[in-house]
This record gives C-alpha cells, sequence and structure tokens, in this order.
C-alpha cells in the first residue's frame, strides 16, 4: 500500500453533507473486477453533462481551472455514507485523491481509505466551511505524523485520528500480514472458542 | 459488572487488545457476493493468500444477475456476465460454497443467509455490503465492510474493529395500524439525522420491538446503515429461537440445545449502561415516505415537502434546496395525491415473505393503474417459492405486478434496468439518492403496503383504507 506522509496541493471545495458512494462512483461505472479505470467513473452523474458522451459539466469543481489535479477534496459531513463499494475509494485513487476532509465520514468508507493509502481527515465542520468558503484554488499542507493541516496563511489546524490508523497509512502496511503474524494467538483463541460454541463450527 | 449485549459479543469475539480502543475479533461467518466479493477474492489470489475456512464462508450471486425469468449468466448490465463468472471461478478455487443462479436457494445474500441459517443468534459476520446490518435482526453482531478487510476476514478469520459507542433505541407502545418495521426506521432517521447513529452499534428494543415479527426486525435493522450506525440488532428471544430451528445450517441435536442455552443469555443487563439512549413512542409514528434524496427527508404520508428557508442549518437547508430541485418538488407540496409511473417492491430491506402477504393483502382484488410499472422481486427463491405455494404470485400477477426471479434488481441502476429518467418511482428499498435507481429517477421510500397502495391509486397513497382500517 502506499504510504501517506505528508502532502501539498490544491483542496477542492465539494462541502455537501451526506455524499453518498453511489454519488462518488454510481453503479454503472463498476464495469470490470478491477480497480483500474474508476477514476474517469468518479463523481460521473455530476461531473459530466452527458454521461455516456463523457461531456464535461463546467460547473462541477473538479472541471474548473487550478482544481483539476486538486489531490484533496472539503466535503461536508457524513462523506461517503451509504454503500460499501470499495471501488469509491478506489475511483478516487486512481484520478489521484489522496485526502478527503469533512466532518465525519461513512464508516466502511472511512475504514476503505485507510486500507487503500487515502487519509480520511476530520475537523470540525466550521474549520471545513472556512476551507471550502474560496472560490480560487488554495494550497493546503497536511502532515500526518504532527496531525496537522496547514493553510495558505499560515494557519495550522490539529487533527486527531485513531492510532492504528495512523501508522497503517505511515507505514503503508499491510493489514493481512501483520494480523498473520499474530496467527498462533488467533489459533490458540479458535481452540477455546471452539470449546465454547461447538454449534458454530461445521 | 453489568454489560449491553454489544458488549457481550464484542467480548466473546476478542481475540487480542491491540490498544486504543482497538480489538481483534473472531469472525465466524463471511459472505460475500458478485460485485465486491469478486474482489475480495481476486485480491487474495493476487497476494497468494487462502481463505482460512472456506466451510465458513459463503457467496451468493445477487447484485448483478437479472431478475427476468429464464434468466442466465448474461446479464442487462454491460460486462456483468465477468463478474458473475469470476466470483464463481475464485470461489470454486478457494472452496466457498455458491447460491448460484440455478440454485433453490438463491437471493439476495441478507435474505439468504438468515433463512439458510447461517447467520445466527450471538455470531459475528461480515460482508462487503453496506447492509449485512440486517442480519443483527437474528441478535447477531453483523457489519458491512470493503472488500479488503473482506479478504481480512478470509485470510484470518478476524478483523481489527475499533470498539463502536453503544446506543439502544427503545420504541415503546403499540404501533398503529397501517405502521410496520419501515416506518419506525424511517420516523427515526428523519427525526434524528442520517447522520445519527454514526459511530455506533445500535441495539433496537422496547415493546414494540419485541411485537415485531423476526422478519419485520431484519427490516428495522437493514437501515441501520442510513442512519450511518455502525451496526444495529435485537436481542433474540423464543421467537427468534423458533424462527432459526430446523434451517439448513443451524444447529440440531445437542449442538442445538447448547445453542439455545447460550442465546438465552443473550440480552443486555437490565442496568447495563448506554453511551446514547432514544425513546420513540409508537403512537407517534405514521406510515411515513421520503420526500427528497437523503433518508433523513421522510415525513408521514399525510404530510408536506418541507421549506428549506424554514431550516436552520444552512448545509442542511442547502441539501434540501438540491433535493426538491432533483425530485420535481415545491415547499408545501403533499406527498399524498403525486402522481407515480413505477412501483417496486424487493431488496434485503422489504421483500421477505411477511412483505409479500402485507403488499397482497392490499393488491388482491385491485389492479395497478395505467401507466405505472409495477415489479415484484422476492428476497430469495425460497420466498419465492414459499409465496408461490399460497397463490400470492397469481395477486401480484393479476393485479398488475411483475413477478420476478430473486436478486437485488432495481433498488440500484447497474447499467442494466431502470425505471428512467424524472419517473416517480415509490418502493420498498432502502436508498433514495440521486440515480440510485436510473439516472434521474425519483425515488420515494416506503413500506411494501404503501408501495402497494400507490401502485393501485397511480399516485402516493395512504393504505391504511384497503387494509381495512382507518
Amino acid at each position: 500500500m502506499e504510504k501517506f506522509t505528508r502532502l501539498t496541493g490544491v483542496a477542492a471545495p465539494l462541502f455537501r453533507a451526506n455524499i453518498d458512494t453511489d454519488a462518488i462512483i454510481p453503479s454503472r461505472e463498476m464495469k470490470r473486477v478491477s480497480k483500474e479505470g474508476l477514476g474517469e467513473g468518479m463523481f460521473a452523474d455530476w461531473r459530466y453533462s452527458d454521461v455516456a458522451a463523457r461531456v464535461e459539466n463546467p460547473d462541477f469543481v473538479l472541471n474548473q481551472d487550478g482544481f483539476r489535479q486538486a489531490p484533496i477534496l472539503l466535503a461536508g459531513p457524513n462523506f461517503g455514507c451509504g454503500s460499501s463499494r470499495e471501488h469509491a475509494v478506489w475511483a478516487l485513487q486512481d484520478y489521484g485523491i489522496r485526502c478527503v476532509i469533512a466532518p465525519s465520514f461513512g464508516a466502511i468508507f472511512q475504514g476503505n481509505c485507510v486500507r487503500n493509502g487515502i487519509l480520511p481527515l476530520v475537523l470540525p465542520e466550521p474549520s471545513v466551511a472556512a476551507l471550502a468558503r474560496s472560490d480560487r484554488p488554495q494550497v493546503l499542507t497536511i502532515d500526518l505524523a504532527a496531525q496537522c493541516v496547514r493553510g495558505p496563511d499560515g494557519t495550522e489546524r490539529p487533527f486527531t485520528i485513531a492510532p492504528a490508523d495512523k501508522e497503517m497509512l505511515l507505514e503503508g502496511l499491510d493489514a493481512i500480514g501483520v494480523t498473520l503474524k499474530r496467527l498462533p494467538v488467533i489459533q490458540d483463541f479458535e481452540g477455546g472458542y471452539r470449546a465454547r460454541h461447538p454449534w458454530l463450527f461445521f | 459488572m453489568a454489560r449491553s449485549l454489544v458488549e457481550k459479543l464484542w467480548e466473546r469475539h476478542r481475540v487480542a487488545d491491540l490498544g486504543d480502543g482497538t480489538d481483534l475479533l473472531y469472525i465466524d461467518r463471511v459472505l460475500l457476493h458478485e460485485r465486491t466479493g469478486s474482489m475480495a477474492l481476486k485480491g487474495l489470489k493476487e497476494q497468494g493468500r487462502v481463505v482460512r475456512h472456506p466451510d465458513r464462508a459463503f457467496v451468493c450471486m445477487d447484485h448483478i444477475v437479472d431478475t427476468l425469468p429464464g434468466r442466465s449468466d448474461a446479464t442487462l448490465m454491460p460486462g456483468g456476465t465477468a463478474f458473475i463468472q469470476e466470483t464463481r471461478a475464485a470461489a470454486a478455487e478457494a472452496g466457498i460454497r455458491v447460491f448460484d443462479i440455478g440454485d433453490d436457494r438463491q437471493g439476495i445474500v441478507h435474505v439468504v443467509s438468515p433463512e439458510q441459517g447461517i447467520a445466527l443468534p450471538g455470531v459475528t459476520l461480515v460482508c462487503p455490503d453496506s447492509h449485512t446490518c440486517t442480519q443483527g435482526g437474528l441478535g447477531a453482531l453483523a457489519w458491512g465492510i470493503g472488500s479488503t478487510e473482506a479478504a481480512h476476514a478470509l485470510a484470518t478469520q478476524t478483523l481489527v474493529v475499533k470498539r463502536p459507542k453503544t446506543m439502544r433505541v427503545r420504541f415503546e407502545g403499540a404501533l398503529p395500524p397501517g405502521v410496520g418495521a419501515k416506518d419506525m426506521i424511517l420516523h427515526l432517521i428523519a427525526a434524528h439525522g442520517a447522520g445519527g447513529g454514526a459511530g455506533y452499534a445500535i441495539e433496537f428494543a422496547g415493546s414494540a420491538v419485541t411485537a415485531l415479527s423476526v422478519e419485520a426486525r431484519m427490516t428495522l435493522c437493514n437501515m441501520a446503515v442510513e442512519f450511518a450506525a455502525w451496526t444495529g440488532l435485537v436481542a433474540p428471544d423464543a421467537k427468534t429461537i423458533a424462527w432459526v430451528k430446523g434451517r439448513p445450517f443451524a444447529p440440531a441435536g445437542d449442538l442445538w440445545d447448547a445453542a439455545i442455552a447460550d442465546w438465552q443469555g443473550l440480552v443486555s443487563d437490565a442496568d447495563a449502561f448506554f453511551d446514547k439512549e432514544i425513546r420513540i413512542d409508537c403512537a407517534d409514528i405514521a406510515p411515513t415516505i421520503t420526500w427528497g434524496t437523503s433518508p433523513q427527508h421522510a415525513v408521514p404520508l399525510t404530510g408536506q415537502v418541507p421549506d428549506p428557508d424554514c431550516t436552520a442549518d444552512a448545509n442542511a437547508a442547502q441539501a434540501q434546496r438540491r433535493a426538491l430541485d432533483y425530485m420535481g418538488l415545491a415547499p408545501g407540496d403533499s406527498l399524498i395525491g403525486l402522481p407515480i409511473d413505477g412501483a417496486f417492491i424487493g431488496s434485503c430491506t422489504n421483500s421477505r415473505l411477511s412483505d409479500l402477504r402485507a403488499a397482497a393483502s392490499v393488491l388482491k382484488g385491485r389492479k395497478v393503474a395505467a401507466g405505472v410499472r409495477a415489479i415484484c422481486v422476492p428476497g430469495s427463491m425460497q420466498v419465492k417459492a414459499a409465496a408461490e405455494a399460497e397463490g400470492l404470485h397469481l395477486v401480484f400477477q393479476a393485479a398488475g405486478f411483475e413477478w420476478r426471479e430473486s436478486g437485488c434488481s432495481m433498488c440500484f441502476f447497474a447499467g442494466g434496468e431502470h425505471f428512467g429518467k424524472g419517473q416517480r418511482v415509490v418502493t420498498s428499498t432502502n436508498r433514495n439518492f440521486e440515480n440510485r435507481q436510473g439516472p434521474g429517477t425519483r425515488s420515494h421510500l416506503a413500506s411494501p403496503v404503501t408501495v402497494a397502495a400507490s401502485a393501485i391509486a397511480g399516485h402516493i397513497a395512504d393504505p391504511r383504507p384497503l387494509l381495512g382500517e382507518t
């Protein structure tokens, strides 16, 4: 997994509440058993005025000058709610988004981000609103180790993140590999668990 | 120390405390479907890893399969066949059972798993699908995950999980006539917002929940995710035990006796602590329907579309304005009487036998209004067979409903069938998001009886007069 340590880039405001994973990647854009090429379908219903012909909607922020290559999104509360589809995260990743800043996230989406090297960064709603207010592209610097977002005016905003998520992102860990190191502990547990709950085993 | 049900289930599955409120939890059951499960199996294979306990993993073909009679691997969704065939091949290679097209057990994963006795009270159960919480209706700790986490569960039989906060939602008192589990959960989400359950594992309790059928409890838990909850569950009781007994993968004989002795202790202690408690008086719940594009945009069926200018929160007001525009509605519009183009009964929310019986009781001897496309998709082939044994299919067909094979079908648009741009649909599903049921399709979430009554009227209609109750 790609590590996330420090990121400097333009933040694109998409400050709506409850942006769901159907909006991030519509079902019909999940065309193959693959992560590849999903970036093209990201936000397809908002990003294109004609989805089939891929005609850009000039009103959508990522189609506007200065925001096209933004690696950061500024979103409203409950971003990534709805369907568990990890394709939403793979689409963001394929497009080049490395961090989403929002007041809160859908739980499954948040977990999916961390497992794919994307930082789901939680800031209080007024802070996100303040950052999203500018119509012009502004550059933010995110330092995960220091847990801090630096704005264009030098203002620093601290953020919190679960230590396990932070470590996973900073180190680019393979979560399965980490857990498999505990296999003896799992096997030991399993023996006792099976004795206590034999009806759960076939 | 007094413990809640969620805490009890958590503790019995804890393999290791990883610190900072995170535990390694043992996972009893892993379920997969062809859209996201395919990616989990592919990921494992690419990493050269194996499934530790393939006998406790199951695949259901539900998301992409067609639901038209005479279906095969061919799909109306472009490219859908590859999802089906790649999942089938990967499952065979891993030694995982598949409830495949043509199998009389096939259906929507969250309907099939309880029906087959795969989900049981007290188990931990995961699936790369957000509506896995449905299975909490049996008293399971069941939650949705991504494909990468599903691969983790398959490879290790564990997951690394952050301990959720606990919430108890108590529905007290008798439900008014014509009000069911779907109305209860929409009412809760409307009152507390689509983000109201964020970070919580929710135990649904209270006299009204005790009175619900096991199937209705699954409807209630199904939309916990629409409340942003980590999951929802209902403590198992005698009704649950009777429901589970004799199912194909449920324990039998001595193991059954041991199981029910254990399950009887799966309740929250009387003085258990919850981080949050909500109490709802069921007398306040009316048949409920959504008007907008978030499940929190719900009002009593007899109500009106709200005015964003009266909404204090600026972000919420902006979302309401977008929703009004998308839905083609204006503040103050009455929901009852809005002409509809489609009616859909199905999905993991409301497609079980009790749902079909309730809808059929409204449809019996009546006809779907001209110009309304009405579709019923039973939740599983077992549900379909049971419904047909009672003659319910004849009621649906005589009324003018299409009677389909099982699957997720038009709950979402994957590139195959859809209702069409600007079409207004009353639907027993769980998500009214923009474009969810098709580009530009306008979805109103409601109970199966409201969908049936509206299909007959040709506009959004109150089912209560048709139920013989007012």
